[in-house]
């Protein structure tokens, strides 16, 4: 299996023997191990810096101030974060099956796109009527991008990263044919798009705030689906076949239908995000949809190690960057790719920082007792 | 109908020398994959290795006022790339696939953060041998103007192939590729093979970054790839890790890719975004032909984590 061992480690422990102390120590692992790469990368982008003749402490002062010490800035971060929480999930869970897909943008563009048709042709319906028809239409299609995947993967063992990655080409050049041509609003010039929506099929700010309805969607996805993987029993067999194929094939589980399910699921969230980035922020479907977000939720992913919970701090943190982008490229004259090269850093320690689960006695209570 | 009128043969002709201006880049970062994935690592960080390659000759470049000297530094840089990558992947329990996410967003990042300063000026370019100049017509002596590296693009793939069949480096990166245990058996150290391979693999990639930098389109700027790098991935999976396929596919990727603009230039305006699915679609049928439960892809290194 791709990675099984190093994506889904969280996903099956041994069941908990021992008191709270016990548990508490091997929850630990999972929480200290991430969070010291965090601070390493941070280390490591400080002395990027101090190279370059900047100061850190400025840096950090500034992300803070532009990410999140003011109500302005913390709008401004959840605005960022709401389409990263749907994207990172559509790799949490097949994650949660040993699977790297890597394509959500895919599902996010040809989301947006069916959204913005169905937005279209329903426009008469009443304004709940006309959002659920969008909504529904971009979770099919995204689920069959994603939920084909899976398909080809179980069915055929094609690779399903590889697959994912053509796919989402495929997906970006359908959108651009798309909005070029049969669903091309005649009165888009310089940029092609869809016609625009109605008010009806547009959703607007949560009350008291300028951030749209994403965000809420996004963080109740992230909790059902935590609740989907570690409360009931498909997510229990998808641990287990995540953990090992063979083992829930001996078992009696449906493999297949779990593979094709979680992938379709996943499909089905990113196409949402797109949805949700047509409805809220563009009005129309036309190339800015692809704007990344789907790999930037494979960085979320990894950050979060794959939990859905995880996902939303994670969301949060990585939104808060970018919304600092811009203060931090004023006031320091740094580029605005030095919030890229922050990620990667912090991306590449997160990983690495995969070597040492297990390596560390305080957090393994089998061997407490034990002589060093 | 004037000399230069000649109506739709444009487009077989725009399509031959979109072909050989847009393949090169895939030639090189390609073939830099297939040596890396021939060793049994998937490097998935090439598009970055290609920015940042492409922004390294281009700045070069405009420094020293030779071309030549940039594309040797893009060669340093992702050598240096390279050999993180397969640092990085050689501790137990890393994943090799979100290894190469990290560092394409890494390499990306610090193209743009460095490379911003050269947006501007104006770099010396890589020269081309104009072997269209027998002809009047400006068409074909714009698809026969043949960059240096295309025809050394060329030479690397034979040679490749050649080395891989024919000598012990070839044998040694094949064995690593293939099972890491009989290599250790034989006394071989894979860690370092891979060292190796992915190394020489992240220089390639540069070059198909200096090239784009350097000759075609010939300027630096963040929009620069297109996803060359990604697409290697896809490339070397459609040429069977076979050097020579990957000469193949590249250019089958690059008059593909040359399609839609010819196609536009000759006035056809609908359908032709469809065009630029063609070469991935075809990569997806190929791997869904091929593919069965129960056995690897064929061709494929034995260690390669994305195929088992």
């Amino acid at each position: 299996m791709t990675a099984a061992s190093t994506t889904s480690a969280p996903a099956l422990a041994a069941p908990p023997t021992g008191g709270t102390l016990e548990t508490l120590a091997r929850r630990a692992e999972s929480l200290v191990i991430p969070l010291g790469a965090l601070l390493v990368g941070l280390g490591l982008f400080s002395l990027f810096l101090l190279a370059l003749g900047k100061s850190p402490a400025q840096f950090i002062e500034l992300m803070w101030r532009g990410g999140f010490g003011s109500w302005f800035s913390i709008q401004n971060t959840l605005l960022r974060a709401a389409p990263l929480l749907l994207a990172a999930l559509c790799v949490v869970l097949p994650a949660r099956l040993g699977l790297v897909v890597i394509g959500g943008e895919g599902a996010i563009v040809l989301g947006g796109v069916a959204a913005a048709a169905a937005g279209h042709w329903v426009a008469g319906l009443p304004p709940v009527a006309v959002i659920v028809a969008m909504a529904l239409a971009a979770m099919a299609i995204g689920g069959l991008w994603i939920g084909a995947i899976g398909a080809l993967r179980h069915y055929r063992a094609v690779n399903e990263t590889i697959s994912s990655l053509l796919m989402a080409y495929i997906a970006i050049a359908l959108m651009n044919h798309l909005v070029e041509g049969p669903l091309r609003d005649p009165a888009s010039l310089n940029k092609p798009s869809t016609i625009p929506l109605t008010a009806a099929g547009r959703l607007g700010a949560v009350p008291g705030t300028d951030v749209h309805w994403g965000i809420v969607v996004g963080v109740v996805a992230c909790l059902a689906c935590w609740l989907l993987i570690e409360k009931t029993r498909w997510g229990f067999a998808a641990r287990v076949a995540g953990g090992n194929v063979r083992a829930a094939q001996i078992q009696g589980l449906a493999v297949g239908p779990l593979i094709i399910g979680f992938c379709a699921l996943a499909g089905a969230l990113a196409g949402l995000a797109g949805m949700i980035e047509v409805a809220a922020v563009h009005g129309n479907a036309n190339a800015s949809l692809a704007a990344g977000y789907g790999y930037t939720g494979i960085l979320v992913a990894f950050l979060a190690r794959q939990s859905p919970l995880g996902v939303i701090p994670v969301s949060l943190l990585l939104g808060g960057i970018a919304a600092a982008g811009g203060l931090v490229q004023r006031r320091m004259g740094l580029p605005d790719a030095t919030i890229l090269v922050l990620q990667g850093m912090l991306f590449i320690l997160v990983l690495l920082s995969d070597t040492l689960y297990g390596r560390f006695k305080i957090f393994n209570p089998d061997r407490w007792g034990r002589a060093p | 109908m004037t000399m230069s009128d000649i109506g739709l043969w444009s487009v077989p002709l725009a399509m031959l020398g979109g072909a050989i201006r847009v393949s090169t880049p895939f030639i090189f970062v390609s073939l830099g994959e297939a040596i890396t994935e021939r060793s049994g690592r998937i490097n998935l960080g090439l598009e970055g290795t290609l920015v940042f390659g492409a922004m390294a000759a281009y700045a070069v470049a405009v420094e020293t006022g030779s071309a030549w000297t940039g594309v040797v530094a893009a060669m340093l840089a992702g050598a240096g790339f390279g050999l993180l990558h397969a640092w990085i992947c050689s501790f137990p329990k890393v994943n090799d696939i979100a290894v190469g996410i990290a560092l394409m967003l890494f390499g990306i990042g610090l193209a743009f953060f460095f490379g911003k300063p050269y947006i501007q000026p104006a770099a010396p370019r890589l020269p081309a041998i104009p072997f269209g100049a027998w002809s009047d017509l400006p068409q074909i002596q714009a698809a026969l103007s043949i960059n240096v590296l295309f025809l050394a693009g060329i030479a690397l793939a034979v040679a490749l192939w050649w080395c891989f069949k024919n000598t012990r480096a070839g044998l040694i990166v094949r064995v690593v590729g293939d099972s890491a245990e009989a290599a250790r058996a034989m006394g071989l150290n894979p860690t370092t093979v891979r060292l190796i391979a992915t190394a020489v693999g992240g220089a390639f990639a540069a070059v198909g970054g200096a090239y784009l930098s350097l000759y075609y389109p010939g300027s630096w700027n963040e929009r620069l790839s297109s996803g060359q790098g990604l697409m290697a991935v896809a490339l070397v999976i459609f040429a069977r890790w076979n050097p020579l396929g990957c000469l193949a596919a590249a250019l089958l990727f690059g008059a593909a890719g040359a399609l839609g603009p010819a196609l536009q230039s000759a006035g056809v305006t609908q359908g032709y975004y469809l065009f630029y699915a063609a070469p991935y679609v075809l990569t997806l049928a190929i791997m869904i032909a091929t593919s069965s439960p129960g056995r690897a892809l064929a061709g494929a290194p034995g260690e390669l984590s994305i195929t088992r």
